[in-house]
């Protein structure tokens, strides 16, 4: 076959195909819209002719003698009767017809202001700028004389009439231009008149834009299915052929006839309205062809169109094979690496396997097995690339038979791997090589320390899985893509995956401060980790020997790990105490002991966990995954032992507290009301350029604000640190001290656009208040908390400012994606280079060193130069500042 | 009034410090990165700094820029009209 030699396009030049050149590339004229005869053979010059290629097995091409799949299909051609507008080039014709003179088909401009044009049109063409805004002046410029500057001849005006009809109106009289009158005109235009026009004479004649010959595309693009009944189903394409060419024959019969103009001309503009709609079956104001059900007609420029058509829907994006898509759910026992698949996804899902000398005896075993039986075979391939289906009933006879050489679609079993994605796909963590491990039920399950990298939760979202089926890929996933290799972020060089939520509340209850486990204790929490021994015990209570939560933690720390950091619950005091910290905030690891301080957030977290990040780059990944396993799962052993719940009731302060909080709003809003009264006073001093009320609007809030960060510290002492919410706040696990402050103390003020509410009523903001009223309650200050319940008009308050926050969001998130989006289509083609430079395609520099210093973000310390003090400090063994 | 030619755009604190490169030095440059003159980014010599250093077409200039990263880093830009 021809095309085997691959070529490169050095040029892509676009222009009109002639009615010559339509006649040339065709291989047969089609004359009768009749299909297939009697014995269900194609008719020769009938729309399904062989000579255009053939779909039916067995039957081979005419014109290339290829069979059905080798043949890539041929035009054929319609000579109709008479000439019919292209719709695509409606609106061409309409600005050629009005720019051209009605008797000599002269452009309607001076030989200079043409010379001038032409020359602006050559200078950009070589520059290869678009030459759109030159054209559009030609065709304005020539659309105004009256008369033609060359033969005098008066100029009419050209009236369109929905979408291809063209009158010309002389006064009160009006002339219909059939598409002969036009193409006669066009036929008459000069070539250098044309490529004043902006087209190109030798490629695009103005008069190929009316069509007097209708390429038939090949049978191939238009297949006919046999449905079960037998009955043959044509294609869309195929009906509306068959359209127009009976209009065609019918239009030939009257005209030979000699029919009245009448009937010609209807049967013209019907003929028009089939063309049209084979090419386009959208265009405005033309009723779209519909099948005998109803249904709209598919035509050349649907298939093309819009997210499903050929460029979106075919070519820009596919649908693959050996995939699957479920719902996640969480499971904290499984490793990170590690994703639960459902079995009867696994059963459905298979790799190829060779058989080889090496593993016959194992293929033999899956094909026994059959399809119905777990790690069984679902295809055997032959050496003669016959695939046969492994049933109940063959298999025994099959795993018999079975050969060197042969091929067998393997179930899917433990420890395959395969791909795990969830979308949208922003980074390229979002797809990554996870291992097998089939379990039943019906949802994917996966450890939810990586959860952050897919930005995946588990109230509802689907991933889908790729199972890879060459031996190259799933060595390529598992170097490259595989999780262990994806805990770093090249986006900030720290962990991505980590702990979250509870990990961190139980890595948090079980080293603060020092908790005593009995010997049964300890071996739970270690139960599901790598460790099998015990330790010497910390030291003895009540006769019994314990040991602390710090000592468990370190079980499962690598050996020689140094480090020395002040945990997120660091209060930053003064002078730090260091190992005596109060909190118990400051961390010390040494040879992989903890020491002191506490692990939370800033320890074991995704995104800030710094033991993680240590271990990542000090060791290995593989320790790196096996630690992040063993913590997770000590994790929830150590929660489940203290045992952890929060409810509304955890947010119960004392009277006394109550007391207090409302005491200090009190006070705040007696503040408000003196600032207010100096105000009127015209006593407030305006703060640097700002105008009086404003001063006092910035007060207020100030006031305010204050006011309710008090109320949180008050409710903060009296909760505790015992307390579920504050255990969560304080190590990072979940929510803040703020949302506790709104909890259980104050909600605060209400904010649009940064400013306390104003909007509503004139001078109000609800008809509750007094005009002119500025008082806290009036603009939207929340006294209440979330515990206590809010007042209707803090209520309403609190729905406004909670509105803003939704708007903001939806608009933040729809515009970062397409930021995001452009800079990823900008940028995805560049390319580091192995000296270091980043290059594009091209080889054109676009930095000489990758950003500028040449680092790699994802093996930088969170981009800051500690190396040389991580160094000094290992040889050392002291803390350098 | 005073002479332009009095201020230069050089002695701008913002304008980073553009140096035309002899032709050897040109050289070292594209060999030590096998690189085509083409393949560099460009400059126009329309551009202020261009015209200031009196820079011509097909001219290469090495610009040493402030850098958040590095410190300072060092450009190449080809002179193109």
């Amino acid at each position: 076959m021809i095309g085997t030699v691959p070529k490169r396009i050095k040029e892509i030049r676009f222009g009109l195909i002639s009615p010559k050149e339509y006649r040339k590339m065709s291989v047969t004229r089609v004359i009768t819209a009749d299909t297939y005869d009697d014995d269900g053979f194609p008719i020769e010059m009938g729309l399904m002719d062989p000579k255009m290629g053939v779909i039916d097995p067995g039957l081979r091409c005419k014109t290339c003698g290829g069979r059905a799949g080798e043949c890539p299909g041929h035009f054929g051609h319609v000579e109709l009767i008479a000439p019919v507008v292209h719709v695509g080039f409606a609106k061409l014709i309409r600005k050629i017809l009005r720019a051209t003179c009605k008797d000599c088909s002269a452009l309607l401009l001076d030989s200079t202001q043409k010379k001038e044009y032409l020359e602006q049109i050559r200078m950009l063409r070589t520059i290869g700028q678009p030459i759109e805004d030159i054209t559009n002046e030609v065709f304005k410029e020539a659309r105004k004389p009256k008369t033609c500057q060359y033969c005098s001849a008066q100029q009419l005006d050209i009236k369109v009439e929905k979408p291809s009809t063209y009158v010309e109106k002389d006064g009160t009289h009006e002339h219909k231009l059939m598409p002969s009158d036009i193409r006669a005109r066009f036929e008459k235009i000069t070539d250098d008149d044309i490529e004043v026009m902006g087209m190109d004479p030798s490629v695009a004649r103005p008069e190929w834009t009316i069509m007097t010959v209708l390429p038939v595309p090949p049978v191939t693009m238009r297949p006919s299915i046999t449905l079960e009944s037998g009955q043959r189903s044509e294609d869309d394409l195929t009906h509306k052929l068959v359209d127009i060419i009976r209009i065609n024959q019918r239009f030939q019969e009257n005209r030979e006839a000699g029919a009245p103009q009448l009937i010609i001309e209807d049967l013209w503009e019907l003929l028009q309205y089939h063309v049209t709609t084979f090419i386009d079956n959208a265009v405005s104001g033309v009723p779209p062809a519909r099948h005998r059900s109803g249904r709209p007609l598919k035509t050349l420029s649907q298939r093309l169109k819009g997210k499903e058509g050929r460029f979106r829907g075919s070519l820009s994006g596919k649908r693959v094979n050996f995939s699957a898509r479920t719902v996640i759910s969480p499971d904290p026992n499984l490793s990170i690496s590690e994703v639960g698949v459902p079995l009867t996804m696994a059963m459905e899902l298979s790799i190829p396997v060779n058989v080889t000398k090496r593993n016959i005896e194992e293929v033999r075993e899956y094909i026994k097995r059959g399809p119905d039986n777990h790690p069984g075979a679902n295809y055997v391939i032959r050496d003669d690339n016959r695939r046969l289906k492994v049933t109940d009933k063959n298999c025994e006879e099959l795993a018999e038979t079975l050969e060197i050489g042969w091929k067998v679609d393997r179930q899917l079993k433990n420890g395959d791997v395969i791909l795990f994605n969830r979308q949208p796909s922003l980074h390229r963590m979002s797809i990554m090589a996870h291992e097998v491990k089939v379990l039943p039920h019906k949802t994917f399950r996966l450890n939810p320390a990586v959860c952050p990298p897919y930005n995946a939760d588990f109230d509802g979202d689907e991933m889908n899985m790729h199972v890879l089926q060459t031996e190259e890929a799933r060595a390529e996933a598992k170097m490259l893509i595989h999780v262990q290799e994806n805990i770093l972020s090249p986006r900030f060089g720290g962990p991505i995956i980590g702990g979250i939520h509870d990990h961190i509340s139980g890595m948090y209850m079980l080293t603060k401060g020092e908790n005593r486990l009995d010997k049964n204790d300890f071996l739970e929490m270690l139960r599901k980790s790598r460790i099998s021994q015990i330790i010497e015990p910390e030291g003895t209570q009540d006769g019994k020997p314990y040991w602390t939560g710090k000592q468990v933690f370190s079980q499962i720390l690598p050996d020689g790990l140094n480090m020395t950091y002040k945990a997120l619950l660091c209060e930053n005091c003064a002078t730090c105490k260091k190992e005596d910290c109060n909190r118990d905030a400051y961390v010390t690891i040494r040879d992989g002991q903890l020491l002191s301080g506490t692990i939370d957030e800033k320890a074991v977290g995704a995104f800030k966990g710094l033991i993680l990040d240590r271990i990542v780059k000090d060791y290995t990944p593989p320790v790196a995954l096996q630690f992040i396993d063993d913590m997770t799962r000590l994790a929830i052993r150590s929660i489940m032992h203290f045992g952890f719940s929060f409810g509304i009731n955890d947010e119960d302060i004392p009277e006394e507290a109550s007391a207090q909080i409302s005491e200090l709003l009190e006070d705040a809003e007696a503040r408000v009301m003196d600032l207010i009264i100096a105000f009127n006073e015209g006593n407030l001093e305006p703060l640097p350029g700002r105008t009086v009320a404003e001063t006092l609007e910035l007060r207020i809030m100030q006031e305010l604000g204050k006011a309710r960060d008090s109320t949180g510290d008050i409710a903060g002492n009296y909760l505790g640190l015992d307390n579920a919410a504050v255990i969560m706040a304080v190590s990072g696990a979940r929510g803040s001290m703020l949302n506790l402050t709104q909890m259980a103390g104050c909600v605060g003020q209400q904010a649009v656009r940064g400013e306390r509410i104003r909007r509503g009523y004139a001078g109000r903001t609800l008809s509750n208040f007094n005009h002119g009223d500025l008082g806290a309650g009036a603009h939207g200050f929340v006294k209440s908390s979330y515990k206590k319940g809010l007042s209707p008009t803090e209520y309403f308050f609190h729905a406004i400012g909670g509105r803003e926050g939704l708007v903001d969001t939806a608009v933040r998130t729809s515009q970062s994606g397409y930021l995001q989006r452009r800079l990823v289509n900008a940028l995805q083609d560049l390319e580091v280079q192995y000296d270091g430079t980043v290059r594009d395609t091209r080889g054109m520099v676009v930095q000489f060193k990758y950003g500028e210093d040449g680092v790699d973000p994802m093996k930088s310390d969170y981009s800051k130069p500690q190396t040389i003090r991580r160094i000094i400090e290992d040889v050392t063994g002291k803390e350098v500042e | 009034m005073k002479n332009m030619k009095d201020f230069s755009l050089l002695n701008n604190d913002l304008v980073p410090q553009h140096i035309l490169m002899p032709e050897n030095e040109v050289n070292k440059v594209l060999k030590e990165h096998y690189l085509d003159k083409e393949q560099l980014p460009k400059i126009k010599i329309t551009d202020p700094v261009t015209l200031e250093i009196g820079a011509e077409v097909g001219d290469v200039v090495k610009i040493i820029r402030k850098s958040p990263t590095a410190g300072e880093a060092v450009i190449f830009r080809l002179v193109i009209e």
